[in-house]
C-alpha cells in the first residue's frame, strides 16, 4: 500500500469515527443535560432525577427484572441454538437452509404480530404455570433468534468444524467435550457477539412486555416518563451506559481470550450491537 | 479404559480386519464390499482416484461414519457399533486439524487428558512424542505459528500420544508442497516403524503409496482392484485399471494371437489368461520401450520422430511420434542426450508381459 493511500485511508477512518461518535454522543449528551435540569427554568442543576432511579421501587424492580431476563434469554439462546447449529452442520448439512430460514423468520414478522399470536399462549401460561415476568424469556428467545443465529453462523464458518470435531472424537472426546473444549473456545468471539446482541435486545425491548402487560425496564421508563421526564431520561441514559460498558468489558475480555478470532468480524458485529443499543434511545423517548 | 495399561499390546501392533464393508450414499455406492486384513504393525496404503471409496473405508474404520453392512474388527474385537471416541484409534487428517486455541503440547495432551492420564505422565509423554516427530523445540507454539509440515507432524504426535491400536492417515500430505511432502512421508514411515503401529494410509498419490507402504491396495469404484507389495503392484498389475493408474503406460493397438499380443511387429507375452484372439490395446510401460538406434535410413512400424525430451534427473522421458500414435520411452539421461527433438529413431519393445484391453473389457470397465 502506498504512503498516500494509507494516509487517505487514515483520514477516512478518522472522519467516519468522528461522525459516528457525534451521531451517538450528541443525543446521549443532550439526554444527560436534560436529566440534570432543575424543575423550573431558574432552578440550579442537580442529580435529583438520577437519585430517583433508586428511590422509585417500580423502577429498580423493572431494572432487575430486565437484567434477569437478559441473562436467562442469553443462556437459553446459547444452550438451544449453538448445539443445534453444530449438529445441523455436521450431520444434516442439507437442513442448514431450513434452519436459517426458521431462525430468520422473527426478523420478517413485525413484533406486534408476534405478540398478538403469543397473547393466548401467555394467558394460558399465566393461569396454569406462572405469571412471573421471567416467562417473557420465551418470547425474547424468539426475538433474539435471528441476530444470534447470524453471529454464531459467522463464527462457525470461520472454523473447520468437521475436521476439528472429528479430530477431537478420534482422541476420545464425547460430544459434550467436543462442544465445550473444542468448538466453543474457538468461536468465543462469535458467542460473545451473539450474547451481546441478545443482552442489548432484551434490555431495549418495549413492545412485547407492554402488550403482554409486564413491566420491564423500557415499560417502566415509559411510565415514569409520563410523570417525571427527567427521571425517565436518566434511566434511559443509565441503561445505555450500562450496555456500552458491558460491551466494552466483554469485547476486551473476548479479545484477550481469543487472540486468533478475526478482529474484523468482531468490529463489524460491535458496530451492529451499538446500532441496536441506539434503538433504546428512540424507545426511551416515548 | 485404555490409557497406559494397554500400551504394551499397542507397541506390538494389532491385527485389523475389514470384512465385506459396504456404504452407500443415496443411490451411489461408495464402498462395495471391501475386505482387507492388516497384519500387526503393517502399513497398508489405499490408493485410488477421488471417489473410489478409499476415504470412506478409512472413515468406517475410524467410526466417523456408519457402515451399511460388514464388520470392522480391531485386535479380534468387533467394533462395528463402537462410536469413534471409544475405538482407540489415532488419526491424522488431510486438513490442518490442530486445535487453534491450544499450543502444540496442549494439543498432544488433550487426548491424554481424555484418557485420564495424570499430569506428570501427560507432560512426559507429550515431550516424548513431540521429540519423536522432531518438534520438541516447538512445544509452546500455536498452530498459526507453525508451517503446514510442522502442523501435520504435531497432528501425528497427537494421534500417537494416546497409544492407539491403529493409526489412520487420511491424505496427510496433500496440503503440503512437494519437498516437504516427500520428507514428511519418509518421516511418517520412520515413526510408524519405530512405534510398530498398524497403519492405514489413504492417498491418491501413487508415489507416496509405493514409497512407504508394506502393501498397496488399489481401489476403483468402491472395490479393491489389487492388493500387494508396491513392486508387485507396479510390475505385475493385474487389471488394466491398475496398470494405467499406477505408473505411466503407453496404449498401443495390437492383435491378440498365439497366446500373446502382437504390437507393431513385436510379439509380447500376456499377463492375462484366456484373452480371445482379435484386436486389443496393449499397455506398455515407458521403461519397456528403448531406443535401439538411429532411424534415419530405417523404416518400419517402430520408427518415428522424437517430438519432446523431458529431463527427470537420472532418467529422461522421450516422446516419439510413430505416425498414428505417440509413444513414451524412458531411458537413462545419457542415452537420451543422443536423440534430441526432431531426430529419427528406431524403437524396440522389451518382451515383458503386458496387459491388454479388449473391446469387451473396455466397455465392461467403463
Amino acid at each position: 500500500m502506498s504512503r498516500a493511500r494509507r494516509f487517505r485511508l487514515q483520514v477516512f477512518r478518522i472522519a467516519v469515527f468522528v461522525v459516528m461518535g457525534l451521531f451517538f454522543l450528541v443525543p446521549i449528551g443532550s439526554m444527560f443535560e436534560f436529566s440534570t435540569r432543575g424543575n423550573s427554568a431558574t432552578a440550579p442543576r442537580n442529580l435529583d432525577a438520577w437519585l430517583n432511579i433508586v428511590k422509585t421501587p417500580e423502577l429498580s424492580e423493572a431494572i432487575i427484572a430486565s437484567l434477569e431476563l437478559a441473562v436467562i434469554t442469553t443462556l437459553a439462546m446459547l444452550v438451544l441454538v449453538l448445539p443445534t447449529m453444530v449438529w445441523v452442520r455436521l450431520r444434516f448439512s442439507g437442513l442448514s437452509r431450513v434452519i436459517e430460514f426458521i431462525c430468520l423468520i422473527p426478523l420478517t414478522v413485525p413484533a406486534i404480530a408476534l405478540v398478538v399470536g403469543m397473547v393466548p399462549i401467555y394467558r394460558w401460561i399465566n393461569i396454569n404455570v406462572n405469571d412471573s415476568i421471567l416467562t417473557l424469556a420465551f418470547a425474547y428467545l424468539i426475538l433474539v433468534l435471528p441476530y444470534s443465529y447470524r453471529a454464531l453462523d459467522a463464527g462457525l464458518s470461520a472454523i473447520d468444524l468437521k475436521t476439528l470435531s472429528e479430530a477431537a472424537r478420534s482422541l476420545g472426546a464425547g460430544w459434550a467435550t467436543v462442544m465445550l473444549r473444542v468448538v466453543m473456545p474457538n468461536m468465543s468471539t462469535a458467542i460473545l457477539n451473539a450474547s451481546l446482541l441478545s443482552v442489548a435486545l432484551v434490555l431495549g425491548e418495549y413492545t412485547f412486555a407492554n402488550l403482554l402487560a409486564y413491566e420491564n425496564l423500557q415499560v417502566a421508563i415509559a411510565y415514569v416518563g409520563l410523570v417525571d421526564a427527567g427521571t425517565s431520561i436518566a434511566v434511559a441514559v443509565a441503561s445505555l451506559m450500562f450496555a456500552f460498558v458491558l460491551l466494552l468489558i466483554l469485547s476486551y475480555l473476548g479479545r484477550r481470550q481469543a487472540p486468533f478470532a478475526q478482529a474484523a468480524a468482531a468490529d463489524y458485529d460491535l458496530a451492529q450491537t451499538v446500532g441496536l443499543s441506539g434503538g433504546v434511545i428512540g424507545r426511551a423517548g416515548r | 479404559m485404555t490409557g497406559s495399561n494397554g500400551s504394551e499390546a499397542t507397541r506390538a501392533g494389532v491385527e485389523v480386519r475389514l470384512e465385506d464393508l459396504r456404504r452407500t450414499y443415496g443411490t451411489t455406492t461408495a464402498l462395495d464390499g471391501l475386505t482387507l486384513t492388516l497384519a500387526p504393525g503393517e502399513l497398508v496404503a489405499l490408493l485410488g482416484p477421488s471417489g473410489c471409496g478409499k476415504t470412506t473405508a478409512l472413515r468406517l474404520l475410524a467410526g466417523l461414519e456408519e457402515a451399511n453392512g460388514g464388520r470392522v474388527i480391531i485386535a479380534g474385537k468387533d467394533v462395528t457399533n463402537v462410536p469413534a471416541n471409544r475405538r482407540d484409534i489415532g488419526m491424522v487428517f488431510q486438513a490442518y486439524s490442530l486445535f487453534p486455541h491450544m499450543t502444540a503440547s496442549q494439543n498432544v495432551e488433550f487426548g491424554l487428558q481424555l484418557h485420564r492420564v495424570d499430569q506428570d505422565e501427560r507432560r512426559q509423554r507429550a515431550r516424548e512424542v513431540l521429540d519423536l516427530v522432531g518438534l520438541a523445540a516447538h512445544a509452546n507454539k500455536f498452530a498459526h505459528q507453525m508451517s503446514g509440515g510442522q502442523q501435520q507432524r504435531v497432528a501425528l504426535a497427537r494421534a500417537l500420544a494416546i497409544r492407539p491400536k491403529v493409526l489412520l492417515l487420511d491424505e496427510p500430505l496433500s496440503a503440503l508442497d512437494a519437498k516437504v511432502r516427500s520428507r514428511l512421508r519418509d518421516e511418517i514411515r520412520r515413526v510408524q516403524l519405530e512405534v510398530g503401529i498398524t497403519t492405514l494410509f489413504v492417498t491418491h498419490d501413487q508415489e507416496e503409496a509405493l514409497a512407504i507402504a508394506d502393501r498397496v491396495g488399489v481401489m476403483q469404484a468402491g472395490r479393491l482392484e489389487q492388493l500387494g507389495p508396491p513392486t508387485e503392484i507396479y510390475s505385475r498389475p493385474r487389471t488394466p485399471f491398475v496398470a494405467e493408474f499406477v505408473g505411466l503406460s503407453n496404449r498401443m493397438p495390437g492383435e491378440v494371437k498365439f497366446g500373446g499380443v502382437e504390437v507393431r511387429g513385436t510379439q509380447l507375452p500376456l499377463v492375462q489368461k484366456d484373452v480371445p484372439a482379435g484386436p486389443a490395446v496393449a499397455l506398455v510401460r515407458p521403461e519397456a520401450v528403448t531406443i535401439a538406434g538411429d532411424g534415419k535410413s530405417a523404416s518400419g512400424p517402430l520408427v518415428g520422430t522424437v517430438i519432446a525430451v523431458a529431463f527427470l534427473g537420472a532418467v529422461s522421458r522421450v516422446t516419439v511420434d510413430l505416425g498414428d500414435i505417440t509413444v513414451l520411452a524412458q531411458l537413462p539421461t545419457s542415452a537420451a542426450a543422443d536423440h534430441p527433438a526432431g531426430s529419427r529413431v528406431r524403437l524396440t519393445l522389451r518382451p515383458d508381459p503386458v496387459l491388454v484391453e479388449t473391446k469387451e473389457a473396455t466397455t465392461a470397465s467403463a
